[in-house]
């Protein structure tokens, strides 16, 4: 069951997520090797070639040693205390979600995601998944007339294997790096989306990834597909219960847009962080990128990162088709002890490609704030356009804001402009405001709203209110 | 309308204001005058509420609703809210935000708490466009972030603009002279005589006699080391532009 609020969490008035779901798992003994990956793999009745797939991304992964070179501190990590799957036990042969465990729907209505028939939210389809696997859809009947596949991973993998013989690894292959490559090996779901030539996804796709059980790891696995002259606007949002221990969450997600397909991903991450004196979290090493694969095709980016106690994530364009757009929208909030080395991307190689890069950090506490990003323009790419812009703001005296902007220019023709600030909330700002009648939290709202505004008009208009929220909640008690 | 009774405060330990006395009543506008240092700044932001400011002694009694309240116990932004307004010497830039939406939040909180209807978007729009004739102000400073960029005398005038909007009971306008050329001067001069009234009370803080030309205040004081050495009527400011401030001392 649920537990009730416990009068401790209150206190803890930053994080509202962090209960626990007391819900019996099947659990995965802890270690990896190429055994646990076969049960993995026959667990979800997997095809042959998945297996195979998985057997080869562990092979390299074992050649690899974790990245160094983000600007962090952080113990080891023992890759064999971790379990790799981990899944409630269920009913076998859902006929609807209404039939989804009890516990699981109170969870996620918990979360503000309803997922039943008469609950759920309307204009928006929600993939939920719990640990490692996804527990439901909604409006798949809805999004099935449109022609649009959204599903889990799992079921895509049994039911469309040529889209996924085809698409999975096309964009981050299991070679990319560390964690891609552990992704590789173990994920055990996610979501996938398919949007058919010519359609305009009717509804906003999203999926909610919580991770409940303990000493376990969620890799997941997102694959959307937009062919020609398609459009989705995807979003995801994350959340876990506060635990002493830190947690692994290294998860891929790939995006592919055709001729004149745009795709938009949004994300508002609020992974729990960690307490005060940076106990627990979730370490967050995410690997994501899009390729605009097609002529005048379009992927954005737009990122609230407000939890985890690392954040290690660069999504990024592949900006291959001729006059294809890329853009990066992204507010990274860190307080307490959280680390955060995040930015973009931006591959050019077809003509006159565009970029776009917003970047706004907020810095407060002990707490390290980076952006790191590079721009490529390749020989390929005449008339390349790049405009970057990094913000930091730093809030009190003991925190830290980094840029690291990688710039590599091989085509003369192209033009990059890169503006960078960084400002401080002072206290005289503060008495200011407050003396025009504003009080703290206003006060700071305002302040933040104004600096982030950029980002949050990018997403939609429900989540960018919860992210202000969002923003606000972690930021109270930190300002003043 | 508001008294000051021996008022002592101080900064990071070090005491500016020594024993102020002054009482101030509806419908009149009040002039402190003194050399550098004399604590002119500091009583203007001990009314206000300033955190770093610490008073030690003494009470501000403020009159809310025939009631009498030390304004020293009230949070900054809940004097703001019960009509204390601070025209700042130096006002405070806040890059991104624009000027519109600050003086529209601070707007409603003020409306809120006194229990009046707030305003949308399109009604403060039409508002604050009314109330920057009064200033002579520019279009472009509605989308404009506050202060970023001002010049000197647009800050001023800024910092009056508020005043306009959020139509305190009672002002301090600390220096708003200084930094204003004659024809700026003129202009926050004649709005700040509009915004007068039977109803609110002006304190200007002031090194010249300059601006009293424009504002004439019914009652002049001196402040040296922190304690009122002088009170009188208008004609008080003229003496000390004349014979400085040390025949006072």
């Amino acid at each position: 069951m649920v537990k009730p609020i416990q009068e401790n969490e209150l206190v803890n008035r930053e994080y509202k997520y962090g209960f626990v779901t007391d819900i019996e798992v099947e659990p995965f003994p802890k270690g990896l090797s190429e055994k646990v990956i076969k049960m993995i793999s026959e667990k979800k009745s997997e095809p042959d070639f998945m297996l195979e797939w998985r057997l080869k991304a562990y092979r390299h992964w074992k050649t690899l040693k974790e990245p160094k070179w983000p600007n962090f501190k952080y113990g080891p990590i023992d890759y064999q205390a971790i379990s790799y799957y981990s899944a409630p036990k269920k009913k076998t042969n859902l006929k609807s979600l209404d039939e989804v465990d009890k516990e699981l729907l109170n969870t996620f209505e918990r979360l503000g995601i309803p997922l039943t028939e008469q609950k759920r939210l309307t204009g928006v389809a929600v993939d939920a998944v719990f640990d490692s696997v996804s527990v439901g859809t909604t409006h798949q009947g809805e999004l099935a007339k449109a022609g649009v596949i959204f599903c889990s991973m799992s079921e895509a993998i049994s039911h469309h294997p040529e889209l996924i013989k085809k698409y999975l690894g096309s964009v981050v292959p299991h070679s990319d790096n560390f964690f891609a490559a552990l992704n590789s090996a173990v994920f055990s779901d996610g979501s996938f989306c398919y949007i058919p030539k010519g359609v305009r996804c009717p509804l906003e796709l999203s999926t909610y990834f919580r991770i409940n059980a303990a000493d376990s790891g969620q890799f997941e696995r997102t694959l959307i597909i937009a062919e020609d002259d398609s459009y989705v606007s995807y979003l995801e949002g994350c959340t876990a219960p506060s635990r002493d221990q830190n947690q692994l969450h290294a998860a891929v997600v790939e995006l592919v847009a055709m001729n004149n397909a745009e795709i938009k991903y949004s994300t508002v991450q609020n992974w729990y962080s960690g307490d005060k004196n940076g106990n627990g979290g979730i370490y967050n090493f995410v690997t994501k990128r899009g390729k605009c694969i097609g002529t005048n095709s379009k992927i954005s980016w737009t990122q609230v990162e407000a939890g985890a106690a690392i954040t290690w994530k660069y999504p990024s364009v592949i900006l291959q088709g001729d006059n294809s757009v890329g853009k990066f929208y992204s507010v990274a909030l860190t307080n307490n002890r959280m680390q955060a080395d995040t930015g973009t991307k931006m591959i050019h190689i077809g003509k006159n490609t565009k970029s776009t890069i917003v970047s706004k950090g907020i810095s407060t506490d002990y707490s390290n704030n980076n952006y790191r990003g590079l721009v490529k323009i390749m020989p390929t790419a005449h008339g390349a356009r790049n405009f970057s812009q990094c913000d930091s703001m730093l809030v009190g005296n003991n925190c830290s804001a980094n840029t690291f902007p990688y710039i590599e220019v091989k085509n003369s023709s192209a033009v990059l402009e890169h503006e960078a600030s960084t400002s401080k909330i002072s206290a005289e700002q503060m008495f200011y405001l407050r003396s025009r009648g504003l009080d703290l939290e206003g006060a700071v709202s305002l302040i933040i709203n104004g600096f982030c505004k950029e980002v949050f008009k990018e997403l939609p208009l429900e989540f960018s209110v919860e992210a202000i929220k969002l923003l606000e909640m972690k930021l109270e008690g930190s300002v003043g | 309308m508001l008294e000051i009774k021996d008022l002592y405060a101080s900064i990071h330990e070090s005491p500016i204001l020594n024993g102020i006395n002054l009482k101030i009543n509806s419908g009149e506008v009040h002039a402190i005058m003194g050399p550098n240092g004399s604590g002119k700044s500091t009583l203007s932001k001990v009314i206000a509420g300033h955190p770093d400011y610490s008073v030690t002694q003494g009470v501000i009694e403020y009159e809310v609703n025939f009631k009498k309240i030390n304004l020293l116990e009230l949070e900054p932004e809940e004097r703001a809210r019960e009509g204390i307004f601070l025209a700042f010497q130096y006002p405070v830039e806040i890059p991104g935000v624009s000027s519109s939406v600050f003086l529209r939040a601070a707007f409603n909180e003020i409306c809120k708490h006194q229990g009046a209807e707030e305003m949308d978007p399109l009604e403060f729009d039409e508002y604050l466009r009314k109330k920057m004739k009064l200033l002579d102000m520019d279009e472009k400073f509605i989308n404009r972030p506050v202060n970023v960029d001002f010049s000197g005398g647009e800050k001023k005038r800024n910092e009056i603009l508020q005043m306009a909007i959020l139509n305190p009971r009672f002002a301090v306008l600390d220096e708003t002279d200084s930094g204003l050329d004659i024809d700026s001067m003129r202009i926050v001069a004649d709005g700040v005589n509009k915004l007068k009234s039977k109803k609110n009370a002006i304190l200007l803080i002031t090194h010249y006699q300059r601006l009293l030309n424009y504002i004439v205040p019914d009652f002049v004081h001196i402040l040296v080391n922190g304690k009122i050495v002088k009170s009188a009527g208008k004609e008080l400011a003229l003496k000390v532009e004349e014979k400085g401030y040390d025949w006072l001392s």
